[in-house]
């Protein structure tokens, strides 16, 4: 076999693993974090489905698939189809820039574990988390019902909000890694963690992440209370299934992500082939402290959101990029 | 195999503007846009630019157009109707912009030589951009102050 061919081979691989293994990791995610909030608060959570519950994902599936595909009379039938998968399709394509390994050797060829080491690994993170917001967006519009344009505006408000002082919370770490690649930031690592330079930084990166997923206790675009299920209020059967198995792929690629930026991605001890189980222990850690955060949060309302978001974390995410600038220069933390 | 994708591409530009354009709902115009937008950051990208590729993704596709969803969203504005009005009145804007467009495009396929596509490093364009191009940039960023101000000033309590 060629050269090309074996490259294509591997970069079919990786690509057929990342969806089989993310696809799957989500739809556990779902049961861990009914397990773990049912634990929380004092109840089993799913249990009767297989073992421990462990074929529930799989009873949700059926159900999820069988179910029948409602489209409401006053919906804009084009984009109410196309909308779920903006949602799930931009969160999946995010895997392509992670490094969730160190490199690996085959045929003589040294293989990096991302499927494409962009040089704007950062940025291509950035562009399509922005595309996401079309998404939940479009869905709100197309579906012609007053909850779900309520949802979608309210979506569309707090995701550009909180991108914001994300991408910048993520400036100081390209300032010290000296690239937007993902894999040089994790080589940038090898040392300290970038998150014992700029602590406030990761803790801004955590928190925006949270909004950004739309997640408890920011989940205002779905809020039940007031408007039934927000955006997708009229969504039913797969593409329901779709929003919310988005939700979740998208909490595991945040995660990874927020392990990458600061916690040195596959780095710690041990043989490299160790590193995979490194970046999953440090990417566990961190969804497990989301769907914490899940369990012991209220709601937050809906202009205190939209002010911490813009004169809270805003300015702290200036300040961090001002202060890890000033201390990189006088201490010469930059590594390349 | 280059050229290919990049006519693809190009097609799939200008077909999309062109929708853009020629849409009667709003919502639909934005999207076709947006798509627009992003066919050209593939496009920018193929030629070597990545760096401009994903800050068209980023500012354009996902702040600029964004904006543009919610006052669509939030101002429901329906079906436009034929203007109504003396014809020079509701043709002149479009003819004026015609003629720049085709003075520029004149000035564009005639004047300016072939364009090379060449790799640009996001560290390159980056150093470029503040060393070489200083000027401009601190007079682009003055000017989005003052845009600042104003949307404060416009927009503040009283």
């Amino acid at each position: 076999m060629s050269d090309s061919l074996i490259m294509l081979l591997i970069i079919l691989v990786k690509l057929a693993l990342i969806l089989v293994v993310t696809l799957t990791l989500a739809a556990y995610m779902v049961l861990a974090e009914r397990k773990l909030l049912g634990r929380m608060q004092n109840r089993y959570g799913p249990n009767r489905v297989g073992p421990f519950g462990l074929l529930q994902p799989l009873a949700d599936l059926i159900k999820l698939i069988t179910k029948e595909d409602i489209m409401p009379d006053d919906s804009d039938r084009a984009i109410y189809y196309i909308a779920p998968g903006i949602v799930a399709g931009t969160v999946l394509l995010t895997f392509a820039v992670v490094p969730f390994g160190a490199p690996f050797t085959v045929k003589g060829h040294t293989v990096g574990t991302p499927v494409i080491d962009l040089n704007v690994g950062l940025l291509y993170f950035l562009a399509l988390s922005s595309l996401g917001v079309y998404g939940v967006a479009l869905a709100g519009w197309a579906s012609g019902s007053k909850y779900s344009l309520l949802g979608g505006i309210r979506g569309s408000a707090q995701m550009i909000s909180y991108e914001l002082s994300m991408g910048l919370a993520l400036a100081p770490v390209v300032m010290l890694a000296g690239s937007f690649s993902l894999v040089d930031i994790v080589g940038a690592q090898s040392g300290w963690w970038f998150i014992v330079y700029m602590p406030l930084g990761f803790t801004i990166f955590l928190i925006s992440v949270a909004a950004e997923s739309k997640r408890i206790p920011f989940d205002l675009p779905e809020a039940e209370n007031e408007l039934v299920a927000g955006y997708h209020t009229e969504y039913s059967g797969m593409r329901f299934g779709l929003f919310f198995v988005g939700e979740y792929i998208n909490l595991i690629v945040l995660s990874a992500l927020a392990t990458t930026f600061f916690l040195g991605g596959w780095h710690g001890p041990g043989p490299p082939w160790l590193s995979f189980f490194w970046f999953s222990l440090k990417s566990g850690v961190i969804a497990f402290f989301f769907i914490w955060m899940r369990a012991t949060l209220p709601r937050l309302r809906y202009d205190r959101l939209m002010h911490f978001g813009w004169q809270v974390l805003v300015p702290l995410s200036l300040l961090n990029i001002v202060l890890t600038g000033a201390l990189a220069l006088l201490f010469g933390w930059r590594h390349a | 195999m280059n050229a290919v994708v990049f006519y693809i591409l190009g097609f799939a530009v200008l077909t999309a503007t062109f929708m853009a354009v020629t849409r009667r709902e709003t919502m639909h115009a934005v999207i076709y846009l947006v798509m627009s937008f992003f066919a050209l950051s593939l496009i920018f990208y193929m030629m070597g630019a990545p760096l401009i590729a994903a800050l068209e993704v980023i500012i354009y596709a996902g702040a600029i157009m964004v904006l543009f969803l919610f006052v669509v969203m939030m101002l429901d504005m329906g079906m436009p109707t034929r203007p109504e009005g003396p014809f020079v009145k509701t043709w002149l804007p479009a003819i004026v912009l015609a003629g720049v467009i085709l003075v520029c495009s004149w000035t564009m396929f005639t004047g300016a030589p072939e364009a090379k596509a060449a790799y640009i490093s996001p560290r390159t364009f980056g150093y470029a951009l503040y060393t070489k191009y200083m000027l401009a940039v601190e007079i682009a960023s003055l000017l989005l102050l003052f845009a600042l101000v104003g949307a404060l000033y416009l927009g503040r309590r009283e």
